[in-house]
């Protein structure tokens, strides 16, 4: 009995989580008219509303824009993470532990305070409207450093040395001999930079104006507020699927290390 | 015995450059130039205008910063509970011998990968007054349609519920993991001494679980201030700027009005209520604990 009394609790919350999204897919799918139903299914389901969406905005080169821009973004975040947190935890010098509580600090610097500026510091730079404005102020990440450094000091010191012996740079040190040991932290740091710039709204409506160089979620949610999706919602719903889709199917691969990085960065941060 | 000199890697300083720059660029350039601003009148394109305390005797007197604020601790007050009430039950019932519940963690961890601007365009249909399915549902169980973003005292609530939605599936894997940590023995020898499930969950699970409900506070509220796709996409921030958030309301200020000073002024305020409000939660929750 009680057995029955959970399960039948966790599907119902099951269906609260999922249902919504097996509808928004199903109605993007529906004529106008259909959609408002509980039901899944409709005789007249066709990719008009798809069609619509790529005609009225330029959503294939938007996608392009944010693929550019989150990777960028999430290798650069790797890179440079591994690099510093590399320094941290494994090399001597002076200024080390002073370099730690600076970045702790960063990490602790609410937006609300660095948003205007750093918009005026792109205008002063001349960098509105290009690429590197919508990846600069995140290509490097405090939480991933901090994330690496802690995964780095676990490293046996013996290989270390075992490397520099053979003559090794630190920079082959780190790519070569550290991050093969160190997949996990790689992975969980890609997921959530990758994460966090593919679903970035704020910043590039900020300082994008250029509708060809907007990315995915910008120009979605620009439709949809804006007078282009003529508050139609088979068109909204259909823009929400081609945005949500990419990271949907991305979560159904590497489930365990969405799950994982996200709860990770949240205890952390 | 000789103490060997430390050996020093100049390399780091080379690794760590990158850092440096980045540092002086998106933080520290930012921070100075933020308490330049706050006493400054300036559209972005004449040249700045010295105001003294001008934009902080404004703030005090603008009753769309006080409103902001209200919005954000009404969204806090319904958000923070039902988030730990939804993720505390979810994660009790999954820490049983149960099958299928990987599966079932994959589905509810579901919206929060998702972007939220899919979420609030979803939601926007089902919080439709009319058409909504939420409304539909209501209908047909024989209550009376809520105005979930139509009216002004439901819409911040509204936002909550949905916010609630998104995220809770982070925290019911954190209560889940908070839960498998607490030893077996402990439940064990308080059934010896005859405690009810009840005495258990309050004298045993909650206390052990501090720790995850400090994450959850301080995470919501930081969540809480930094609202923004949500009022703007499902309701512009209003009916009646009943949604109009921290953010937001630094966004229009910012890009509508180009008032930049009082926009700088609004973000250095806002955080320093973000940490007050922080401090004050870490301080009550931490004194329960200790009772």
């Amino acid at each position: 009995m009680r057995q029955i009394i959970k399960y039948s609790l966790l599907i119902l919350g099951a269906v609260v989580f999922a249902y919504p999204f097996l509808w928004m897919f199903a109605a993007s799918l529906k004529p106008e008219i259909e959609i408002g139903g509980f039901s899944l299914w409709s005789s007249n389901l066709s990719f008009k509303n798809y069609e619509q969406v790529f005609a009225r905005i330029p959503i294939a080169r938007a996608f392009f824009n944010s693929i550019i821009v989150s990777c960028s973004t999430t290798l650069s975040v790797i890179v440079f993470g591994s690099m510093i947190g590399y320094a941290l935890a494994r090399l001597n010098f002076r200024g080390r532990n002073a370099l730690y509580y600076l970045i702790l600090f960063t990490m602790m610097i609410p937006f609300q305070i660095t948003l205007i500026p750093q918009y005026v510091l792109m205008v002063k730079l001349g960098i509105t409207d290009t690429y590197l404005a919508l990846i600069a102020p995140t290509m490097i990440s405090t939480l991933g450093i901090v994330m690496f450094r802690q995964f780095f000091m676990s490293i046996p010191q013996a290989l270390i040395d075992a490397a520099r012996i053979d003559g090794c740079s630190d920079f082959r040190i780190i790519f070569a001999v550290i991050w093969p040991l160190s997949r996990p932290v790689v992975i969980t740091v890609a997921i959530l930079s990758f994460m966090a710039s593919w679903n970035e709204v704020l910043w590039p409506i900020i300082v994008v104006r250029e509708r060809t160089l907007m990315t995915l979620p910008q120009i979605v949610t620009l439709f949809t507020i804006g007078g282009q999706s003529e508050a139609l919602l088979g068109l909204q719903l259909a823009a929400a699927t081609l945005l949500a889709l990419p990271i949907i199917i991305a979560y159904s691969f590497f489930q365990r290390y969405f799950i994982d990085s996200m709860v990770s960065s949240g205890v952390k941060g | 015995m000789k103490k060997y000199k430390t050996k020093y890697d100049w390399s780091a300083y080379l690794l760590v450059l990158p850092y440096i720059i980045f540092f002086l660029m998106f933080a520290a350039y930012p921070l100075v130039f933020s308490l330049v601003l706050v006493f400054h009148r300036w559209d972005i394109v004449t040249p700045m205008q010295w105001v003294g305390l001008k934009n902080f005797m404004r703030l005090i007197n603008d009753p769309l910063f006080f409103k902001s604020i209200v919005n954000t601790l009404t969204f806090l007050f319904i958000h923070i509970p039902l988030q730990i009430v939804v993720a505390l039950g979810f994660a009790m019932i999954l820490n049983s011998k149960l099958k299928y519940r990987s599966v079932f963690r994959t589905i509810y961890f579901l919206p929060v990968v998702v972007s939220g601007v899919v979420v609030t365009i979803l939601w926007q249909q089902l919080y439709s007054f009319d058409s909504g399915l939420l409304n539909r549902l209501l209908t047909v169980i024989g209550i009376p349609r809520i105005p979930w973003i139509v009216s002004p005292e439901m819409a911040m609530p509204s936002v909550a519920i949905m916010a609630t939605w998104k995220n809770v599936g982070i925290y019911i894997i954190m209560f889940l993991v908070g839960l498998q940590n607490i030893s077996a023995e402990l439940y064990e020898s308080s059934n010896i001494d005859g405690a009810s499930r009840f005495q258990q969950f309050f004298s045993i699970t909650l206390p052990l679980l501090n720790p995850t409900i400090v994450v959850v506070l301080v995470l919501s509220t930081i969540g809480g201030f930094s609202l923004f796709i949500e009022p703007y996409v499902l309701t512009g921030g209003g009916p009646m700027q009943s949604t109009l958030s921290a953010v937001l309301y630094i966004y229009n200020q910012a890009f509508y009005f180009s008032h930049m000073g009082y926009a700088a002024t609004l973000g250095l305020v806002f955080a320093v209520v973000i940490f007050a409000v922080i401090m004050i939660q870490k301080k009550t929750v931490e004194m329960d604990s200790t009772v």
